[in-house]
Parts: C-alpha cells; sequence; structure tokens
C-alpha cells in the first residue's frame, strides 16, 4: 500500500577509476615493500571478483617485519621528541585526509560496505584518529601516568576485516604516539586498505621500520602472538581468539589489550520517541552490514509498545536498499566472506529450529557475492543462540520486557559487555539504566557512534582496555603501578 | 603469672558478615617464630570459596550503588576501630611473627593510616580517571570509573596486616566486593581485622576472608567464573603465569602491585563511556 510512496533511486555508482590495485602485493618491513613467498587472492565480496593477491607472511617475513621495528625503535623512534613524533603523526593525518576517496573506494571494493559508510564514516574517522593522537606525543607527562611515562617497545597488532582502515587508526596511531614501533598484521580478507596506509607512511617519509604492515591469516597472527620480540599485543576480534591470545601471552612479559566480541542490549523503554528509536535500532544493527563487535543485535522492547515499534520497524526495513556498496544509494552492502555467510546462515537456521519467529526484509539479493537480506527474529527467549551468540551479520533478535528491572536484567544476561543502548525520553531514567548497564559503551537516544576522543571498549568478556581518548592512550604506556 | 587460663579464641573464615568454620573441617597448625602452637586457623576448602564469592556477589550491587561519601566514611570507621584495638593487633603480630613491638607497632601504625588515606579516595578516583570527551559532534560525551564486580586477592604472607590492608582498601574503594586469602603462616591478625569490619558498619558480603593454603586457592580463584578480577600481589611470582592463564577462561582482570596508589583502585575499576545527543 506505502510501497508507491518510497522513491525510486536511480543507480549513482561511485567510479573507481580512482585507485590503482596492483595484481600481487608485498609486505611493508622496514620502509620497503618486500615480495612475499606464498600468496593467496582477495576478493570483492559483492562480485566474487579477485582483485589482488596478497601475500601470506611466515616465520622470516614475521622475523624480519619484527627486526626492522625494533631497529626502528632502539635507533630512531624512542630517541625522537614527542614534538616530532608528533608532526610525523599529523603528517599521516593529512595525507589520509587527502587521499580520502582512494581509501573509500578501495574499503569498499574489497570489504563490500557500502560506500556512503566508507567515505562519510571509516575514512574520515581513521584520518581524526591520527590527529587526535598526534597532538598527544608531545604530552605523554600530562596522560595521568606519572611524569615519566615509556612506551612498551616494538607492538604486534592483529586487526580484524569489519572496519579494515579504522581499526589500522585505532592501534597505530595511539601505539605510535606513545613512541612505540609496530607490526601490523590486516585481516585476511581485507587488507588492501593497509597496503595504501604504506603508501602514506612513505609519503609522510615516516623512518623505516617505524610501521610495519605484514598481511596473512591466523597464522601469521599466531605468528606475531608468540614472538619473543614483541612488547606489546593488540587485537581486536572474536572472544573466542581473544582467549587463545590472553592464554598465549600469560607466560610472559607482554602486554596486552583485547577489543573483542560483543552482544549488545538495545533497550526501547514505552517513553521513548520511538520513530527515533526505529531510526536507532536500524543504524544499531544493520550499519556495515551488523559487521559492529558492538553491534545493537538484542533488541529489547517493552511490551505496551512492542507491537508498534515492530510495526515501524519492519516498514522501515523494507526499504533498505540493499546491493551494488559502490551505489552511494546503498544502504546495506555485501557480506565479507562465504565463510561469514555461512555463520550467519547456521545462527539464523538455529533461532527457526529454536523457535524464533523469522522475518526478512522484501529485496532482491544480486546473484553474485555474498548477501543476507535484513532480518529479525521476534519470540525469542534468552535461551536461543541467537540472543547469546554474537552473529556479526544483519540479524536482530527481539525480547521484551515490563518493568525497567527487567529490562536491565535481560541485557546484562550475557558474558559480554561492550556496548548498550537506551531509547527513552526521560532524562533520570536514562541516567538511571546508563548506570546499570554493565557495558563499557552505552549509547542514549543514538547508537553507533564512535569518536577518538571516546573511550571504546568492554566489561567482562569483550575485552580488556580502552581504545581512544586518555584511556586508550594509556594502554600503549607503561607507568602505572600493576605490572 | 596468675593461676588463671586463658580464654583461647577460635579462628574461623570470614564470610557474608559472619564467622563460620570452613564447610570442609580442615585445620593447620599456626606456631610462633619459637615453634609453640598458637592457633588452627581453618583450611579453607573449594566450597567455601564458592560461598565467599556468592556473599560477595549479593553485596556488590548494593556496595557500588553507596554513595562514595558513604564508602568514605565507612573505610574511614574501619580505621577507627582498628586503631581503638592496637594492642591486640600489636600483641598478634609480635606473638606470631617475633617480631619486636616497635616493629610491629610500626606496622599497625601504618595500617590504620593506610585506611584513612584509601578512606579519601572513595570520593576523588572518578575525578582522577573520568572524562567529559569532547567528540565531533552534537553529543554529551563522558567516561566514568565504576566497579568491576566481585575481586579475588590473595593477600601478601608479611606484612600479614597492612599487607592485607593493602589488597582490601583499594579494591572495595572502587564500589567492589573482596574475597581476600590471608597470610597462610600468619593468619590471625587477618581474622581479628575481620572483627574490626565487623563493627564497621561494612554491609555483609562486601569483605570476605578467607584463610588457607595460596597453592590451593589461588587456582581455585582464577578459574572461578564468577570472579571479575584478581590481584596476585601475595603470590610468588613463578605461580602467576599458570594463573594468568586460568584466569583466561573468563577473561579476569589480574593484577600485581608493588606500592600502595590511585592506579591500583582503577585496575579494577571499568571506565564506561555514555553519549547523549544535545539539541532540542
Amino acid at each position: 500500500m506505502e510501497e508507491k510512496l518510497s522513491f525510486e533511486y536511480a543507480p549513482a555508482p561511485e567510479s573507481r577509476a580512482l585507485v590503482t590495485i596492483k595484481a600481487k602485493y608485498g609486505h611493508f618491513i622496514g620502509g620497503k615493500f618486500v615480495a612475499g613467498s606464498k600468496h593467496f587472492p582477495t576478493i570483492n565480496p559483492a562480485t566474487e571478483e579477485v582483485l589482488s593477491q596478497i601475500a601470506l607472511a611466515g616465520k622470516a617475513e614475521v622475523d624480519g617485519a619484527v627486526k626492522a621495528a625494533r631497529k626502528a625503535y632502539s635507533t630512531v623512534w624512542s630517541k625522537m621528541s614527542g614534538k616530532e613524533r608528533g608532526k610525523y603523526l599529523f603528517r599521516i593525518a593529512r595525507i589520509m585526509q587527502e587521499r580520502a576517496r582512494e581509501f573509500a573506494v578501495l574499503e569498499s571494493l574489497d570489504n563490500g560496505k557500502p560506500i556512503r559508510e566508507s567515505r562519510d564514516v571509516d575514512v574520515p574517522l581513521a584520518a581524526a584518529h591520527f590527529f587526535y593522537h598526534a597532538g598527544w606525543a608531545d604530552k605523554l607527562e600530562y596522560a595521568g601516568l606519572g611524569t615519566t611515562p615509556k612506551a612498551h617497545g616494538v607492538a604486534g597488532q592483529i586487526i580484524p576485516w569489519n572496519f579494515p582502515l579504522l581499526m589500522l587508526a585505532w592501534k597505530v596511531a595511539p601505539a605510535l604516539a606513545a613512541g612505540n614501533t609496530v607490526v601490523l598484521k590486516p585481516a585476511e580478507t581485507t587488507s588492501l586498505t593497509a597496503l595504501l596506509f604504506a603508501e602514506v607512511c612513505q609519503q609522510a617519509e615516516l623512518p623505516a621500520g617505524v610501521v610495519n604492515i605484514i598481511t596473512g591469516d591466523g597464522s601469521t597472527g599466531a605468528l606475531i602472538v608468540n614472538h619473543p620480540g614483541i612488547d606489546k599485543i593488540a587485537f581486536t576480534g572474536s572472544t573466542e581468539v581473544g582467549k587463545i591470545i590472553a592464554r598465549a601471552v600469560a607466560p610472559t612479559h607482554k602486554s596486552v589489550t583485547l577489543e573483542l566480541g560483543g552482544k549488545a542490549a538495545n533497550i526501547v523503554f514505552d517513553d521513548a520517541a520511538i520513530d527515533e528509536a526505529v531510526e536507532g535500532i536500524v543504524n544499531g544493527i544493520f550499519f556495515n552490514q551488523g559487521h559492529v563487535c558492538c553491534a545493537g543485535s538484542r533488541l529489547i522492547l517493552q511490551e505496551s509498545v512492542a507491537d508498534e515499534v515492530l510495526e515501524k520497524l519492519k516498514a522501515r526495513m523494507a526499504k533498505i536498499r540493499v546491493g551494488d556498496p559502490m551505489d552511494k544509494n546503498t544502504d546495506l552492502g555485501a557480506i565479507n566472506s562465504k565463510e561469514q555467510l555461512l555463520k550467519i546462515r547456521e545462527l539464523c537456521a538455529s533461532g527457526d529450529s529454536e523457535g524464533g519467529e523469522r522475518w526478512s526484509a522484501p529485496c532482491d539479493l544480486p546473484a553474485k557475492g555474498f548477501w543476507f537480506a535484513p532480518t529479525i527474529f521476534t519470540g525469542v527467549t534468552q535461551a536461543h543462540r541467537i540472543a547469546r551468540e554474537e552473529i556479526f551479520g544483519p540479524v536482530l533478535s527481539v525480547l521484551t520486557f515490563r518493568t525497567p528491572q527487567e529490562a536491565i536484567d535481560k541485557a546484562n544476561n550475557t558474558p559480554f559487555g561492550l556496548s548498550a543502548g537506551i531509547w527513552s525520553e526521560k532524562g533520570s531514567k536514562v541516567l538511571w539504566a546508563s548506570q546499570q548497564l554493565r557495558a563499557g559503551v552505552i549509547w542514549a537516544n543514538t547508537f553507533n557512534k564512535f569518536d577518538p576522543t571516546s573511550p571504546f571498549g568492554g566489561y567482562k568478556e569483550s575485552g580488556w582496555g580502552r581504545e581512544g581518548g586518555r584511556h586508550g592512550l594509556s594502554a600503549y604506556l607503561k607507568g602505572v603501578s600493576h605490572e | 603469672m596468675s593461676n588463671r587460663i586463658d580464654v583461647k579464641k577460635t579462628y574461623k573464615l570470614f564470610i557474608n558478615g559472619a564467622f563460620p568454620r570452613t564447610e570442609s573441617g580442615r585445620t593447620y597448625e599456626v606456631k610462633n617464630a619459637k615453634g609453640l602452637f598458637i592457633a588452627n586457623p581453618c583450611l579453607a576448602s573449594r566450597k567455601d570459596l564458592k560461598d565467599a564469592v556468592v556473599a560477595a556477589r549479593a553485596a556488590q550491587l548494593g556496595w557500588s550503588k553507596a554513595t562514595a561519601y558513604n564508602k568514605g566514611q565507612i573505610l574511614y570507621r574501619i580505621a577507627e576501630m582498628l586503631e581503638g584495638r592496637r594492642a591486640q593487633f600489636v600483641d598478634e603480630i609480635v606473638s606470631v611473627t617475633g617480631v619486636t613491638k616497635a616493629k610491629a607497632e610500626k606496622e599497625v601504625t601504618a595500617s590504620v593510616d593506610r585506611l584513612v588515606w584509601y578512606a579519601g579516595w572513595t570520593d576523588k578516583i572518578s575525578s582522577l580517571s573520568g572524562a567529559l570527551n569532547p567528540v565531533a559532534g552534537p553529543y554529551y560525551n563522558f567516561t566514568i570509573p565504576e566497579s568491576m564486580g566481585v575481586i579475588a586477592a590473595v593477600a601478601p604472607e608479611s606484612p600479614s596486616l597492612l599487607g592485607l590492608i593493602d589488597v582490601i582498601a583499594p579494591i572495595i574503594v572502587g564500589g567492589n566486593t573482596v574475597v581476600v586469602l590471608a597470610s597462610t603462616k600468619a593468619p590471625l591478625s587477618a581474622m581479628s581485622f575481620a572483627e574490626v569490619i565487623a563493627t564497621s558498619d561494612v554491609p555483609a558480603g562486601v569483605i570476605n576472608i578467607l584463610t588457607g593454603k595460596k597453592d590451593e586457592i589461588a587456582p581455585w580463584m582464577a578459574s572461578h567464573m564468577d570472579i571479575d578480577g584478581l590481584d596476585i600481589s601475595g603470590l610468588g611470582s613463578k605461580r602467576h603465569a599458570e594463573i594468568r592463564s586460568a584466569g583466561t577462561e573468563n577473561l579476569k582482570r589480574i593484577y600485581s602491585f608493588k606500592s600502595a596508589d590511585p592506579g591500583r583502585i582503577l585496575a579494577f575499576m571499568e571506565n564506561k563511556t555514555v553519549w547523549h545527543p544535545i539539541g532540542l
């Protein structure tokens, strides 16, 4: 009925002429690109087109990168004043801004996320992270860790595929500002923007070895984690892998930060501004195809407004434009990999078999590539796997509550504690709920907002430490009383 | 001396504000520096630890909600009660460890003063670590430290009273509740300290004290899924790797400290960041 009222959008594709993708890439070690030995393909998940061949780093490459990072740390970076280090970070921020469009196009091609998001969120925030941390480099004595905080040395950093460039920025910017050198491994399926970032380091004339980028899969990551020449490990990814890393470094003196999974509750109280809440729910779970550790994947609705919210939510979901990530109109892009698509399908199948009621937005999915329609499950209980396990896809589980305390109890009934959302127009209730929720980031009457000045990170099994702000910087400094 | 027979104290555990014996029925012998028998404290079991964690979990929400002013006054009250019983603590430390009276007095004085120092932190720690974050958009955004939950701790062997206070105080200042294992060789001052706590308006379950073997109890603490953090300052460094490894099952925050400072309070607090739009 209302179908007729919706706008028709003509395709508005972003040009990919802006980027040059090499047929084959090596590693960036000691300021130079060095050829890899083995390679694996990286594909565009929206088309399954092979974009390039990515090198798989083994022991020799990891050793080489750690050696280069150590040399740069002891001969150059640790001796340089914070003022000068900061200038390099400012340069990097500026070059990223200059080449923003190129980064955005490359990110969308390699990751499958809509160009609107890579252009408006990932890339500008990545540049902002460098700009913010640049200013810290000569002010470390004011970071709250005493008058002489020290860098750890060489940081090994392993990042996920959901926000490839942004996660690189979250890791590299504070590490360099604090005076560490880094060995960074992008995710197996999304290495291209990290390799473009290596070019930015060259253009910024960053001293050789301060940033080393080696590509590979989990085996490369394990080599980094277990390398005796690394002083600090920073990982963003699944809780499962995070625990393996925590165990691996337990007997060592390596410092660790972990930014892991989540199953965020998004609570809508009966006094919420419903239309705004619906937008927030959509942003909470369908932003970046739901490939977000802090995604609001559990919608917790007050019973008295549940029907109204669900009706409006379904109507809104039916208007989500799913398809070509390079189209500037697209809201929901491709699932990043076949493997991830299978995981989403498997967990949804459990939702069906455990008694949840599935509803997917009517939309035409492209024939090639990896796609999943925006989906909600109603009638979900706290025992269902889709209410407990991180789905990392565009799938929302809906639960209901009667009293505010019940909402809090349900929200906190998870081993995760990364983020949570609150929708209510009553200030005292918002503040009450934000106190009760056991999560590191609370979005009240908003969702999925990020900023370099704003600490991000989880309680409980969502990880160790924070990223962003003074709290995030401290993860890259020694000076606190605990070991 | 007179012919009067001393009334000796039975040393028990301190769980949920009460003084139960260990459910295991196990005890061990504590001797003084000259090798003479002093007491049979409890050899706490895994079940005692579980009971203590249940009590600590039940008390945690209430303690974290208590105002900073209230928490500060309660910590100060502990110092007042300890001050009033200085002589008893000095005697116990002398009898168990064989140190001079002057040295024992010094430890008790430092313990009282340390409690007073921590009492003053309850209403200042968030201004030290909190932040108003100037995000690039129309949002009010702040970060505050809040309690982590239930924290377990292994107190150092010595000094048995000051060491115990050094692990307990920073944990509860942050709004956490604690299950602490006292010095194995010198547990008497810990159990007498429980009597001080019991008369200091500390809500039941906020502080729970066990006596027993570190090698038994520390791994149980590390693997317990309802303990959020663990202070292993009192555990020999050779065992740290094993304990850290066991703690990864629920990604427990595990730390060891060398000094008393605000970082010790913040280590067992979580930073929460809250966003809210600004607008009409």
